[in-house]
């Protein structure tokens, strides 16, 4: 390694900082605690400390950019890998290609508004993202909502889950090389989203989930397309369980790799199917109900090994849970009004707009000036198909956020892949990668 | 599911089991922090800057596992904000949610960060998930969290300028530029 070469074509692309320091920089105590991730995770509960070579030089070992452009990367997510021939020592993922300034551009959109930001946010799952941001300046106003809006939250919130975790299913499979469950996730998928775009007019980022309740009731005849949903996928489950779950190659691919602790996801702020496949029970669905979640019938899914497999099988099975959820929903789903009759709130309907000036006005004003949010600050969250989904809103009283946080799921996950892909082979990363299911609209935002 | 062997790594051998516990940490006894009730129903702290780092252990200790959420935010526009009695608005204030898994409880911490000096204790040696959202609070208003291993740039180019989430950081447009129709195709 020449003294000038490399330091001067960093410079050049003006990354520096964003490079990984070499190994001469850390001090040798350090070191023992860095190597496995970027991240030091406490003495002992990542590494032996007698697997550390703290002699090895630089020069023994490589690092390769994994992206930003790789399929298997789900968007534009770059990961440095330190290599010690096939084995990964350390990881570092490289983010912020894809951040549009979301979080500004709320301040700037009124409460109504405002839901057509947030839906972008995760593309995968809109209507979660949608669904806490309704929660949150809800709870801001002080409304209650009628028991029909909570319920057709519920039943999409559920759909939402299930067309996820069936795009997961497709793209995992994808990423270690089954190219059938690829095809049988997105042709599942396809059913939900044909839903989606019944009910609310578009397959992705509804706007539909507002606060107040949602933009419109169920179409006619919902029950009947949401049966045929459900008879198709609990069917089409059991396919795909033949087809993954004892299949030889694929559990090669999955087992035992890219394992995580409970102490370590806990430590690291993972949620969702990362933690629980470690073996810790905690869903937001049962532990801080929402919605009507504590009225219906579920099992939290829980893994022991927390590897790739345990995710896997912890999202298959969530989508039984859901198909559950789903048919409780069925039939209980409430009679009644789909949003709340709050004049501040709520436009007036718009067979009222033909007949009367002041309903004209009314309307005018809430989709001009918007409605006013008392002051104060909230945080909310739901469990979205990732994890923790929160929505930190302040409001200053006025009819725009003064500052909306989206705590995203896949940001915060990502933290632990690291851990994950530590001293496992290159070859597994793609599939550890996969496990976590990061949604780069939502990592960025 | 059959005998399933690991093939690199034991998983973790003390874990966490939650199921069925309802063990209600108790909130460490912290007499001269202000305390409220958020409209959210979460107790919310507001510790003075230099016992922000010592509320959060001692909240850790107390039974809250996780930092599920670390953000801030600029007060510029906003000063005349509600806070409990004895707590001085400074222009920034950091938010961090804690959660306690075992409990099912929240706790949020709110710290006033004053704009000439915006230093704030990093928790990053308490809760190793809390890099990640030090550096996007860095990022996006230029807090300092002291005792972050790597406080660089999370989201935002290397040579960006300014922090944008700040209230006297403009929302940039780029002049859209109309062309002629392309013509018949």
């Amino acid at each position: 390694m020449t003294p000038d070469s490399p330091t001067t074509f960093t410079r050049e692309t003006a990354e520096g900082a964003q490079e990984m320091a070499s190994r001469a920089a850390t001090a040798p105590a350090e070191l023992q605690r860095e190597v496995g991730s970027v991240l030091r995770l406490p003495e002992g509960t990542v590494v032996d400390a007698s697997d550390v070579d703290v002699e090895r030089g630089d020069d023994e070992t490589m690092i390769i950019n994994m992206g930003p452009q790789h399929p298997s990367t789900h968007g534009v997510l770059r990961l440095m890998m330190e290599l010690d021939g096939e084995t990964v020592l350390r990881t570092k993922p490289v983010i912020g290609y894809l951040h549009t300034g979301m979080e500004k551009t709320g301040e700037e959109l009124t409460f109504q508004q405002g839901a057509t930001n947030v839906t972008r946010m995760d593309y995968l799952s809109p209507l979660n993202n949608e669904l806490v941001f309704a929660l949150a300046t809800e709870q801001l106003l002080g409304i209650e909502l009628p028991p029909r809006a909570v319920w057709i939250r519920m039943l999409l919130s559920e759909l939402q889950r299930v067309s996820s975790h069936l795009m997961w299913m497709a793209t995992n499979g994808m990423d270690v090389g089954s190219t059938t469950m690829m095809i049988f996730g997105f042709r599942e998928r396809e059913l939900v989203l044909a839903f989606f775009e019944k009910t609310t007019g578009v397959r992705m980022n509804h706007n539909f989930i507002r606060p107040g309740g949602t933009a419109a009731d169920l179409p006619d005849g919902w029950e009947d397309d949401v049966e045929v949903i459900l008879d198709n996928v609990a069917v089409r489950l059991d396919d795909y369980d033949e087809l993954l779950t004892g299949q030889p190659i694929f559990r090669e691919r999955m087992e035992g790799v890219g394992a995580i602790s409970a102490e370590e996801a806990l430590a690291l702020s993972a949620t969702g199917p990362i933690l629980r496949s470690t073996g810790v029970s905690w869903d937001l669905r049962r532990a801080m109900p929402y919605l009507a979640y504590d009225q219906v019938d579920f099992d939290v899914i829980v893994g022991t090994y927390g590897d790739n497999f345990d995710r896997y099988a912890i999202r298959l099975n969530e989508i039984r849970e859901s198909v559950r959820i789903l048919r409780q929903v069925l039939e209980r789903l409430p009679a009644g009004d789909y949003r709340v009759q709050d004049k501040k709130v709520t436009p007036p309907p718009r067979a009222r707009i033909d007949e009367s000036m002041e309903a004209l006005i009314h309307h005018f004003k809430i989709f001009t000036e918007g409605y006013k949010v008392p002051e104060g600050e909230v945080y909310v969250a739901v469990e979205s198909p990732r994890g923790e989904l929160g929505c930190y809103l302040v409001s200053d009283g006025s009819s725009k956020p003064y500052r909306l946080h989206i705590r995203a799921p896949s940001f915060v996950n990502l933290q632990s892949l690291p851990v994950m892909m530590h001293g496992g082979l290159v070859a597994d990363a793609v599939a550890t990668i996969s496990s976590v299911d990061p949604v780069m609209g939502e990592v960025d935002r | 599911m059959g005998a399933r062997a690991p093939r690199r790594r034991a998983p973790g051998d003390a874990q966490v089991s939650v199921a069925g516990t309802e063990v209600d940490p108790a909130s460490p006894v912290l007499p001269d922090v202000a305390r409220a009730v958020g409209a959210d129903g979460h107790e919310v702290l507001h510790p003075a800057r230099d016992r922000y780092h010592e509320v959060v252990d001692a909240h850790r200790q107390a039974g809250f596992e996780m930092l599920a959420d670390l953000t801030a935010v600029d007060y510029l526009a906003h000063p005349g904000r509600v806070l409990p009695d004895g707590v001085a608005p400074a222009r920034f204030e950091v938010a961090a949610v804690l959660l306690s898994v075992s409990g099912r409880r929240r706790v949020r911490v709110r710290v006033q960060v004053p704009e000439d000096d915006p230093v704030v204790a990093s928790v990053w040696d308490l809760y190793r998930g809390a890099e990640a959202m030090e550096r996007e609070a860095y990022d996006m208003f230029g807090i300092v969290f002291e005792g972050h291993p790597d406080l660089t740039r999370i989201l935002m180019p290397e040579d960006w300028e300014g922090h944008p989430l700040r209230k006297d950081f403009g929302v940039g447009r780029v002049p859209v530029q109309f062309k002629e129709a392309p013509g018949p195709r």
